[in-house]
């Protein structure tokens, strides 16, 4: 029940406080009654059973992806340096 | 390995980007670092089924080193209902005037009488609808039936029964009524770490701390989990569901008992706040109120864990309702089942004798091989990735 996945705002419907969400190339029309800011075509929300639970801050997410990037880069240079060490103590 | 900028981001992004090998495999070399670090070894409950589904999928325990231990927690709506109240379900399905609608899985799970499934197949009119709202439309449809929402899930899922009333109310549609299941996180976090306490001779795993569910938080926000730290001092990290979300969730945990912390952190801050979502939370203070004690399943009577109407909406509540024919008598559970065990983080699935034999999702026995969330479920669903 819980797991859901991104989508995006594809138009919205004020009226009737709904929005047309694509997620994965579904498309499918949802509740926004939650949203507490208003919600912008291009919005990517987090749906749960028929609503929008919120709007996800990308700032949040692209600094997270910014932060893993930088572990990756760092793994690298230890697997690098790893490397090094292993051809170093090579025996044969 | 090249480093791509990423500036601005695509919707494939917010999925992939959180499940990539890589930055899995780069924060379990992190994590293994920090643990060499660790003075003991540390149990984490994860209290989500979704969690539990996405260290199962992912094989993300495999990765993890020993120190590090994950216990199971009870957060899946379906596994925690007892069949008192699959019970009412089957019971107010069968009535003749009555249509039945509900969420996910719960239509498999047996009480004593069968499932909603076998009521079905009796004649009963039992409906699964995908949200709430569609039960306007069925209730539209059936103006001389009654439609009576059989409302599961825990503080995510709460709002959206509260906006079925409202519209309900602003419609002034007359056939809709609701039986209310709704149950909440922090009593029953509570209560697994006072029962443990109490029965500290019996429970060799203590629970040291907390993966946070992520969508409940959405709604509730962070600060329902405030006082584990303060008062219980466990640490508490709110993580997402995606792998990358539960390995940093993981790190973030070992750091604070690393740097002697004991914090409520978030590590799923693209969609969770201290405060969460105070339209939804205004919408349920509004209709709802606690009930004094709810029994959950495998867990016994947990005090003020769970939500019913208020009075002043009782002409909704089909509870009070069709009373004089919802029995109040107490039901076991499957003698051979241990689900109760396994909700309380006290024994895993492959340690249950009839699991995988006597109960498979095709034929369960117990709910926690019901629900797509259920911890047997996953071990039914991934254990062959990870033996």
């Amino acid at each position: 029940m819980c797991l859901s996945i991104p989508s995006k705002v594809v138009s919205i419907d004020k009226d009737r406080c709904t929005a047309i969400v694509d997620t994965i190339g579904v498309q499918r029309e949802v509740g926004i009654d939650f949203i507490e800011k208003e919600v912008k075509v291009g919005d990517f929300v987090l749906i749960h059973i028929g609503f929008a639970m919120n709007i996800i801050s990308q700032e949040d997410a692209l600094e997270s992806i910014k932060v893993y990037q930088e572990i990756l880069q760092k793994m690298d240079e230890e697997e690098r340096r790893q490397a090094i060490i292993d051809g170093d103590n090579c025996s044969g | 390995m090249e480093i791509t900028a990423v500036d601005k981001l695509e919707l494939k992004e917010l999925y992939d980007r959180f499940r990539d090998p890589a930055t899995i495999k780069a924060l379990a070399y992190e994590i293994d670092k920090e643990a060499q670090n660790l003075k003991e070894s540390i149990n984490i409950m994860e209290v989500c089924g979704g969690h539990t589904h996405t260290i199962m999928k992912y094989g993300l325990k495999q990765l993890l080193p020993k120190s590090i231990n994950f216990i199971h927690g009870p957060g899946c709506p379906v596994c925690i209902m007892p069949k008192e109240r699959i019970d009412h379900a089957y019971i107010l399905s069968m009535q003749d005037d009555v249509i039945l609608a509900t969420l996910g899985d719960m239509i498999k799970v047996p009480g004593s009488r069968g499932s909603l499934q076998d009521a079905r197949s009796l004649g009963a009119d039992v409906r699964f609808v995908y949200s709430p709202l569609d039960i306007i439309k069925i209730a539209k449809e059936n103006p001389d039936k009654k439609v009576i929402f059989f409302a599961i899930g825990f503080e995510t899922t709460t709002p959206m029964s509260a906006a079925l009333l409202q519209h309900t109310i602003d419609r002034g549609i007359k056939n809709i009524l609701f039986h209310i299941n709704h149950v909440t996180v922090p009593e029953v976090m509570k209560e697994l770490i006072d029962s443990r306490d109490i029965h500290i001779d019996s429970y060799n795993n203590k629970i040291d701390a907390f993966i946070g569910p992520s969508h409940v938080s959405v709604i509730a926000g962070a600060k329902i989990y405030q006082p584990f730290p303060t008062k219980y001092n466990r640490p508490v990290v709110v993580s997402g569901f995606e792998p990358v979300d539960v390995m940093e969730g993981v790190l973030m945990l070992i750091k604070q008992f690393n740097q002697n912390r004991c914090e409520l952190e978030i590590q799923y801050k693209r969609s969770v706040t201290i405060e969460g979502n105070t339209n939804a939370q205004k919408l349920i203070d509004k209709f709802f109120t606690k009930r004094e004690l709810f029994k959950w399943r495998g867990l016994g009577n947990i005090p003020y864990s769970a939500l019913r109407l208020k009075d002043e909406y009782k002409e909704y509540d089909a509870e009070e309702i069709y009373a004089d024919i919802l029995p109040i008598e107490e039901i076991e559970d499957h003698k051979l089942c241990i689900c109760g065990d396994i909700l309380r983080g006290i024994a895993t699935p492959n340690e249950c004798q009839v699991f995988g034999t006597a109960c498979k999702p095709s034929s369960p026995l117990g709910s926690c091989m019901v629900s797509s969330e259920g911890a047997c479920s996953a071990y039914y669903k991934y254990g062959s990735i990870i033996s």
